[in-house]
């Protein structure tokens, strides 16, 4: 493990440390794990009004060309979603992947809504993969696009179905943002940038912020009694019950988005030409499936079972996949689990058995999300 | 009726030649929400530091020893049911299983309660 000294800190960590946070290491940065309030209190909490995460870690990124249609056809040649479609003031997520069709990173992608950033996408990706992604995408980009990292923000998530009001109070034009939705907002007269979505199945939004105004943005937003701190043991208990996937865990440089159950990041265009990194692999499982697929695994019992418990046959010996992610889910008040099945076994309500310190748990395949999302759906 | 305590972080209350097992007030708060327990069988033969129980919190397992040798008489139904009681009152009705002394030797090498404190302290 490292040591203390050789983490990064993000912009609020002395927020964190005031607010007693436990900080652990975090793909390279020291994070608050949890709060006071304890992990569980923590997601409730956020499912019943909302919580305030520091995803700061997390990488944010330009690329920048001359136009949309030629940053959106450079960021196309690596991703499998259509970009070139993507309109003003909308977010997609997307997956960068490798030559075999199968996923180096999942990311969110934001085309702006002002003009004069015509030709801008805005990335974030995932800390512990971002050196490695902005070496893939800087080495794959033509003359006229450039990727232009930034180190001088903050990312924070305020999630929960009292997040909109709250974040109203600061930042009116907010809410009248729908999901997926991006904005340049002034937030108490600063500038930030803002996108209704999350990592949590709940309505809220995750906001950029020039680092030094940071703090002032997130203590406004935690004056709020509707609003409490909460770190990342309850993200991961959030978007697990969301059943949100986990890069590293529940997808990685073996999988693909077909074998990762995550399709709906593929539009029609894309999934028709196949022409994307490992295309024509990823196209075969399209039209002939896959040997095995992620699914969602509901426990009997209350034993939680947590990533690497084998899954097996009833009644018989042989480890047919293994749990990618796994625990409690407090909202569910039961154990909850994700894992790769093959697909003959894929479908909800098979039986199977999740082997926990060499006891076979009874279990069966479940539909995801666990907790339904709540996401905001503008009237039309 | 004698208290002793262990580096794992678990007490023992000594009546004749039964154990109480359970873990310390330090120990749950470092868990967090406990939402499973897995407690040992009756009847079964122990040895010291063999891992007997498990405990559960909604970030991760963690393992109950045998604080002594000794053959498990019972085990605390009440935290199969209702495990937070492991944070509510973890030296109390929370305790994980009862034992039955093997070697009571193995007692002095256990620490008291002020040792147990001053251990703490330096964690």
């Amino acid at each position: 493990m490292a040591e203390a000294a050789d983490l990064l800190k993000t912009p609020l960590f002395d927020l964190h440390v005031e607010l007693g946070a436990k900080m652990v290491p975090f793909a390279g940065y020291d994070m608050p794990v949890q709060f006071p309030l304890g992990v569980m209190k923590e997601h409730l909490f956020t499912r019943e009004s909302a919580g305030l995460f520091d995803v700061s870690h997390m990488g944010q990124a330009w690329l920048t060309g001359p136009d949309h249609a030629t940053t959106a056809a450079a960021l196309e040649a690596l991703v499998p979603s259509n970009m070139k479609e993507l309109k003003p003031g909308k977010q997609r997520y997307t997956v960068l992947l490798n030559d075999k069709g199968c996923i180096i990173d999942d990311l969110m992608v934001s085309r702006p809504l002002a003009g004069k950033d015509d030709g801008r996408l805005m990335l974030v990706v995932n800390a512990a993969c971002k050196d490695n992604d902005y070496k893939i995408i800087a080495a794959a980009l033509p003359e006229n696009v450039k990727l232009e990292i930034v180190e001088d923000r903050a990312l924070i998530a305020i999630q929960g179905p009292k997040a909109a009001e709250v974040m109203a109070l600061h930042a009116p034009e907010a809410a009248d943002m729908g999901f997926m939705e991006v904005r340049s907002l002034e937030f108490n007269g600063i500038s930030v940038i803002a996108s209704r979505s999350g990592y949590t199945g709940e309505d809220g939004y995750e906001i950029s912020i020039p680092a030094g105004a940071a703090e002032a943005v997130a203590k406004a937003l935690l004056a709020d009694e509707r609003v409490e701190p909460i770190g990342l043991g309850a993200r991961d208990s959030l978007r697990l019950e969301a059943g949100l996937c986990l890069y590293g865990h529940d997808i990685d440089e073996n999988t693909t988005p077909v074998e990762g159950n995550i399709t709906f990041c593929m539009q029609k265009r894309r999934k028709e030409a196949g022409d994307f990194p490992g295309g024509e692999r990823v196209l075969k499982q399209l039209a002939e499936g896959t040997e095995s697929l992620r699914v969602g695994l509901l426990l009997e019992g209350r034993a939680p079972a947590r990533e690497g418990a084998e899954i097996r046959v009833p009644g018989t010996e042989e480890i047919i996949g293994r749990v990618t992610s796994g625990g409690y889910g407090p909202t569910l008040g039961a154990p909850v689990a994700m894992g790769y099945v093959p697909s003959g076994l894929s479908e909800t309500g098979t039986k199977l058995e999740l082997v926990v310190r060499g006891r076979a748990l009874p279990a069966r395949v479940a539909g995801m999300p666990f907790v339904a999302q709540r996401y905001y759906r503008k009237p039309k | 009726m004698s208290t002793y305590f262990t580096k794992d972080h678990e007490w023992l209350k000594v009546e004749g030649d039964v154990v109480t097992v359970g873990i310390t007030e330090f120990a749950q708060r470092q868990l967090g929400d406990v939402v499973f327990v897995e407690l040992p069988e009756n009847g079964k033969n122990v040895d010291q530091d063999d891992e007997v129980a498990v405990v559960e919190s909604v970030k991760a397992a963690s393992e109950v020893y045998a604080p002594l040798d000794g053959e498990i008489v019972e085990g605390n139904e009440l935290l199969v049911d209702e495990p937070a009681k492991v944070n509510e009152d973890p030296e109390g009705t929370a305790w994980f299983f009862k034992m039955k002394l093997g070697n009571a030797a193995q007692l002095e090498a256990l620490m008291s309660e002020a040792d147990y404190k001053a251990f703490v302290e330096t964690l």
